[in-house]
């Protein structure tokens, strides 16, 4: 404490301010080169526009008047960048961490923030493992990948059909996002036809689908990568297949579109974490303040890092001081109205009510549905 | 009932490019007595090759037609493997021909190595995607059995090329050599045979045929990419010590049998094993067969004729 307000007499430059002004800094690790840099710029961007709001409204803590300020440091999508950049932040002295955009990133980082004792917000990581460390002050705002499982076992078993063929190609993603269909397509009065195994370099898949065929589902779920989705598609046609066909995030690509050619259809759907900014309930707004300030577009992850950054700001107002160790815990107990709808983070960190959008195949490309 | 009769094609089909690929790798144990673990990556040659080929044809020749195209791909991957073939024989091999048996087998993996690397700087790591020239479309179902025109193609191909492979071995000079050479290579070059020459040609015949099976593989999937060569590879390896490494026959018969065993295996596995195991077991299914027949059967099922080879 000492050492701060002997930094900020100096950084001060005896400015003889009318009231004394603290700098607490927040940090933001994503990927700024490479080639994920436009979306790591995105998240930098939406925490820059959260705080310079919250700063033109004026934030007091303890008393004292707060301006927040930025430190963006660059994880080049690497996990050992990344653990080499939690350090810095965590030794420069941040308040808070709003990042990493990678599930790979964030969780050998998180751990280091930990140590520290320095509250981390991911917009962009959905691995499930992320707030499965029973670290307290490790958060995302974005859905993970078991409330995808579960929105894809939902919308299989509500809108496409009840009788529900499972496929999953045995890695960790794969095989976890399945096992939350599972579990959702029962609990929303689905049944199983059967559960189907294949793996991530197979490209033949018709031993599997001639026997799914002859269990006669409504639907197919494959949970797995866009290189097995595309030719399955196509296998599921050679076969005179009539089911519809739902998968996640790793086949909700160009590529699948591309790899199954003719044999994609309206028939097939597929799921990302999040929803498109157009319908976020403050999307549209955000979208303005977004352009006019940074005179870009938003990529994706903008709003989550301007919730995550204002959920980090509220958790110190409600503590009302910026020291980590005094307002992490009420990071969890935050409920405002953000740009992705209402930010409440359940015991384990993730999001509540995670948001996943549901595309459809239209004419050459996945639109959203919903 | 149709269920069944629908692996049972789906098993011919993919056991057919299985049995293309064991040829070669049975002609060339048959003779060298090694193992030529790069052979699945001439597959994977072959069908990149003829991917760059039909799509330097649709751009500066469209109106060739879709068979014509096909066929010239095919031409010109078929000539690329065979240097292939044998430029690897007379540079990686022929030198090791004398060296302890270990030392060809670790070049033959180091050129596999070689192969999916040089693929990859030139084509990228993306999967892409192969044109369809022969329609993946199925044709009006037979007794509820779905097949499409391009799986019609790999039997009949497959089938025509593994006749016309026997022809050569037991009909024609060349074939006469090749058996001779087979069974003793010193005594078949002092009985006039350029055993050198029969080798290589064993090298070419069977990079042939992995070019046809890469682009039959290739057409039926409708994908390519570098590293694609390897598990057709190590399953055609496997069919080939099946049928018992060495004999043609046998790699024929290993090939089609892998194909059904996998394809009935891993669409009845969960019944016949009262839900214990599932189809994640689709492929230790042909290794458990392949297993058990080298219990009773070490030599595979039709044995190796070239066995006594000193």
């Amino acid at each position: 404490m000492k050492i701060r307000l002997v930094a900020l007499a100096v950084l001060g430059l005896g400015a003889s301010a009318v009231h004394a002004q603290e700098v607490v800094k927040l940090g933001v690790a994503a990927p700024l080169t490479g080639t994920q840099a436009h979306l790591g710029k995105d998240i930098e961007n939406g925490v820059r526009l959260a705080i310079e709001e919250y700063n033109a409204k004026g934030v007091t803590l303890g008393g004292k008047k707060i301006k927040f300020d930025v430190q963006a440091e660059d994880d080049q999508a690497d996990p050992k960048t990344a653990t080499t950049v939690a350090q810095r932040l965590a030794d420069s002295g941040v308040k808070g961490v709003v990042g990493h955009l990678n599930s790979g990133a964030s969780i050998p980082a998180s751990r280091i923030y930990n140590e520290a004792g320095l509250p981390q917000v991911s917009p962009a990581s959905t691995n499930p493992k992320l707030t499965q460390q029973n670290f307290k002050a490790t958060f995302r705002t974005i859905a993970n990948d078991v409330q995808q499982g579960l929105a894809i076992g939902k919308y299989a078993a509500t809108k496409l059909g009840k009788k529900v063929a499972l496929i999953d190609d045995r890695t960790a993603y794969g095989q976890g996002l399945a096992d939350e269909v599972e579990k959702a397509v029962k609990a929303n009065g689905g049944s199983l036809t059967g559960r189907e195994f294949t793996s991530d370099k197979a490209t033949d898949f018709l031993a599997i689908l001639t026997r799914i065929k002859a269990q006669n589902p409504d639907v197919i779920v494959y949970s797995g990568m866009d290189t097995q989705a595309g030719p399955m598609l196509k296998q599921i046609k050679q076969l005179g297949i009539n089911a519809k066909f739902i998968t996640g995030d790793g086949g909700c690509t160009g590529e699948v579109i591309k790899l199954a050619g003719d044999a994609i259809s309206g028939n097939a759907y597929c799921t990302q974490p999040g929803l498109p900014l157009e319908k976020m309930p403050g999307g549209k707004n955000f979208n303005e303040r977004f352009k006019k300030r940074f005179n870009a577009d938003v990529q994706i992850y903008a709003p989550y890092s301007y919730d995550a950054a204002s959920a980090i700001i509220e958790a110190m107002k409600a503590a009302n001081s910026a020291d980590p160790a005094k307002y992490a815990g009420s990071i969890g107990k935050v409920n405002f109205p953000g740009v992705i709808g209402t930010v409440a983070f359940d015991a384990k960190g993730d999001i509540k009510d995670g948001a996943v959008t549901v595309y459809q195949f239209k004419a050459g490309k996945w639109e959203a549905l919903q | 009932m149709e269920t069944l009769l629908q692996q049972t094609v789906n098993g011919l089909v993919v056991g057919s490019v299985y049995a293309l690929v064991a040829l070669g790798y049975t002609m060339v144990y048959g003779i060298l007595g090694l193992i030529n673990f790069a052979h699945g990556d001439i597959l994977m040659i072959g069908a990149l090759v003829a991917l760059e080929a039909i799509r330097l044809l649709q751009l500066h020749a469209p109106d060739l037609g879709l068979i014509p195209t096909l066929l010239a791909g095919l031409s010109i991957s078929v000539v690329v493997c065979m240097i292939l073939g044998y430029t690897i024989e007379r540079t990686a091999y022929r030198r090791l021909r004398n060296a302890p048996r270990l030392a060809p087998l670790i070049t033959a993996i180091g050129v596999s190595f070689l192969l999916q690397t040089i693929a990859m700087i030139i084509w990228g790591r993306n999967y892409h995607t192969f044109p369809q020239l022969v329609s993946t479309t199925p044709i009006e179902p037979i007794a509820g059995v779905f097949i499409t025109p391009v799986q019609i193609v790999i039997l009949v191909v497959s089938a025509v090329l593994m006749v016309a492979l026997v022809l050569l071995v037991n009909r024609t000079r060349l074939g006469r050599a090749m058996r001779a050479t087979a069974e003793n290579h010193k005594v078949a070059s002092l009985m006039g045979v350029d055993t050198n020459k029969i080798i290589a040609a064993t090298f070419i015949i069977g990079s042939a045929l992995a070019a046809v099976a890469g682009v039959m593989f290739s057409s039926n999937y409708g994908i390519a990419h570098y590293a694609m060569g390897f598990m057709p590879g190590l399953k055609a390896f496997t069919a080939a010590v099946l049928g018992g490494i060495g004999n043609l026959g046998g790699a024929m018969l290993g090939g089609l049998l892998l194909g059904l065993v996998e394809s009935i295996g891993a669409g009845y596995i969960e019944d016949l094993s009262f839900g214990f195991l599932n189809s994640s077991y689709q492929d230790i299914f042909a290794f458990i067969i392949l297993g058990i027949v080298l219990i009773f059967r070490p030599t595979g099922l039709l044995g190796e004729r070239v066995a006594d080879r000193a």
